[in-house]
């Protein structure tokens, strides 16, 4: 699974401290630090506090390259910001995200496309927030069209089923893990991503049920998510996850391997 | 997009190279070198990647007169099996090894003993006497070998050479001599893909970089396990081409070893007269056996057959 890891964001004290004061050796830590405890990929959000958001993504794109050669999540709302990101970056990269309302999809595919990237697509129609798998496979189905009709990869399209918090819509949870599953039925290039931590929003025992969710998502065939590599657990259940789902080689020192990449590199 | 491009695998990982001997100019004296491992894809399917290197061939001696060979595999080398370094000199002159491997059978305490001095001497002598890469194994006695090999590691200082074994119980010594003095490790396992894991990432924890490991799966001779060590082996190679570092290490295997103990190989043709021609029997044994190894990925064959190994070049060639 690829991890993504989320602390490169200005909604974070540290890191808005750090965009601020332009401090490139916290952003650094930062970044080596989730790379380290095994995140293939990097989320890069400058917060809504941000002033100048495309500068401060440039700043923030470049200062991350500088530290650590991994693929970087460009997370904004904004197509120019989007834009600054990628074009500091100077290579491939994933976008966060698009969804399936089409005209803002095709503009953020016509983006990526020139840019060769990837891009996070969520499964929210005009309908507002999706209820049911069937609801969620719909706009699947709705976003790889515009894909195929615009010649997009599907294999560059990261779909997520859009995570609702266990303490609000408590049936939803279910529906994303099954949608999941769905989507490789639409065409088994599409690849899954989930923004992790939206599970457990304003509940008690977040990281056990983070850790619940992630290894249950695993077993329904979850690609990626956005998640905070730096917790210990987490990465342990999903070394574990692996092992239970033969995706990964058994030996003693599993634990050690967090995701394949105890070293931080591939 | 054609019908066969769609079937064709995309692989994310690839197979570490590890390169055997240094030449003059890296602080070695060998006269060339063999790059081993590198593939980007399973062996032999060239339209899905690259194999970068041909997979490499080894002839095997000993630093004592084989006590246990058969006769027809010593009167291969024409009588100069009784001195290693005229053995040693017939495998690369008259034979044309890439490649030598020498196992260190007369340290064993059963076998003589010759002391770990006197072996690095050996050692040194061989490096002058051939230029090509080496490979040293130990004598197989854990307790003499941690004595034996660390001297001769030294005595190999800059050559880039292969040491071997490292195992599951004994990887320590062996691992530090060889870190130090700048050549590679065999990992030995027994025919278990998660202990070779293992074995790798417990090295690799005591500093020696996974890119200087080769791993030997233990391997059985056709007829005697050679399918478990080859589903060993292509399980690894799966793994290792979809991202898994702890098992992307070539593959050794002691073809020659496995070979000439079985009865196929060796038996008098008066006791099966339907085997046929004993000597072609022991060399195709050998050969087919090697090319099996080939098709799950092995990356170094140590072989003992001359002329065995003249035929596996010749497939091994197309990877």
């Amino acid at each position: 699974m690829l991890v993504i890891g989320e602390l490169i964001n200005g909604m974070f004290a540290r890191v808005g401290r750090a965009i601020e004061e332009k401090d490139a050796a916290a952003v650094h830590r930062i970044a080596s630090e989730q790379a380290v405890c095994g995140a293939g990929a990097l989320d890069i959000n400058c917060g809504p506090g941000s002033l100048n958001p495309a500068d401060d993504m440039k700043w923030l794109v470049e200062t991350v390259a500088a530290a650590v050669d991994k693929l970087l999540v460009l997370d904004s709302g904004k197509e120019e910001v989007l834009e600054a990101g990628l074009q500091a970056a100077g290579r491939p990269c994933l976008l966060n995200s698009a969804t399936a309302e089409p005209n803002k999809l095709k503009r953020l595919l016509n983006l990526a496309a020139r840019y060769k990237s990837g891009l996070i697509v969520l499964t929210v129609g005009s309908s507002g927030m999706p209820q049911g798998c069937r609801q969620r496979i719909e706009s699947a189905a709705q976003i790889v069209e515009i894909c195929v009709e615009t010649g997009f990869p599907l294999d560059n399209i990261y779909l997520d089923p859009v995570l609702m918090p266990v303490s609000v819509a408590q049936a939803q949870v279910g529906a994303a893990l099954e949608t999941i599953r769905e989507f490789k039925v639409i065409s088994p290039e599409l690849k899954s991503v989930v923004g992790l931590s939206n599970v457990s929003q304003s509940a008690p025992h977040r990281r056990l049920l983070n850790r619940v969710f992630l290894s249950m998502a695993a077993a329904y065939g979850l690609d990626a998510a956005i998640l905070d590599p730096t917790d210990r657990e987490l990465m342990e259940s999903l070394s574990a996850a692996d092992i239970i789902l033969n995706r990964n080689i058994y030996c003693e020192s599993f634990l050690k391997e967090c995701g394949g990449a105890k070293d931080g590199r591939g | 997009m054609s019908r066969q491009e769609e079937m064709l695998e995309k692989w994310q990982g690839e197979v570490f190279t590890y390169v055997i001997g240094a030449k003059k100019e890296e602080g070695g004296t060998r006269g060339s070198v063999v790059k081993a491992g590198g593939e980007k894809t399973l062996p032999f399917l060239d339209k899905e990647g690259f194999f970068p290197n041909t997979a490499a061939v080894a002839l095997e001696i000993l630093d004592v007169p084989p006590a246990d060979w058969p006769e027809e595999l010593v009167a291969a080398y024409g009588g100069v099996t009784a001195n290693p370094l005229e053995w040693a000199d017939a495998c690369v002159r008259k034979f044309g090894a890439e490649l030598l491997c020498v196992r260190l059978a007369g340290a064993h305490p059963d076998a003589g003993g010759r002391m770990p001095e006197q072996e690095a001497a050996f050692l040194s002598k061989l490096a002058a006497a051939v230029n090509v890469p080496l490979i040293v194994r130990g004598c197989g006695d854990d307790v003499k070998d941690n004595t034996l090999l660390p001297l001769c590691s030294e005595a190999l200082k800059g050559e880039r050479c292969l040491f071997g074994s490292a195992s599951q119980d004994n990887y320590k010594t062996l691992t530090a001599a060889v870190t130090a003095d700048g050549h590679g490790i065999i990992a030995e396992s027994p025919i278990d893909l998660n202990i070779a894991k293992q074995l790798n990432i417990l090295i690799s924890d005591l500093g020696l970089p996974l890119e200087r490991i080769v791993m030997d799966p233990t391997i059985g001779a056709l007829g005697y396990g050679l399918e478990y060590a080859y589903s060993i082996m292509e399980r690894a190679r799966l793994a290792a081409l979809s991202g898994d570092r702890n098992v992307a290490c070539p593959f050794i295997c002691f073809t020659g070893q496995e070979t000439w103990k079985v009865k196929e190989a060796v038996a008098a043709r008066a006791d099966f007269p339907h085997w046929g021609d004993k000597e072609k029997r022991g060399i195709l044994w050998e050969a087919v056996t090697a090319s099996a190894l080939l098709q799950a990925g092995a990356d170094i064959l140590v072989m003992r057959h001359p002329k065995a190994a003249e035929e596996i070049k010749k497939y091994a060639c197309h990877r």
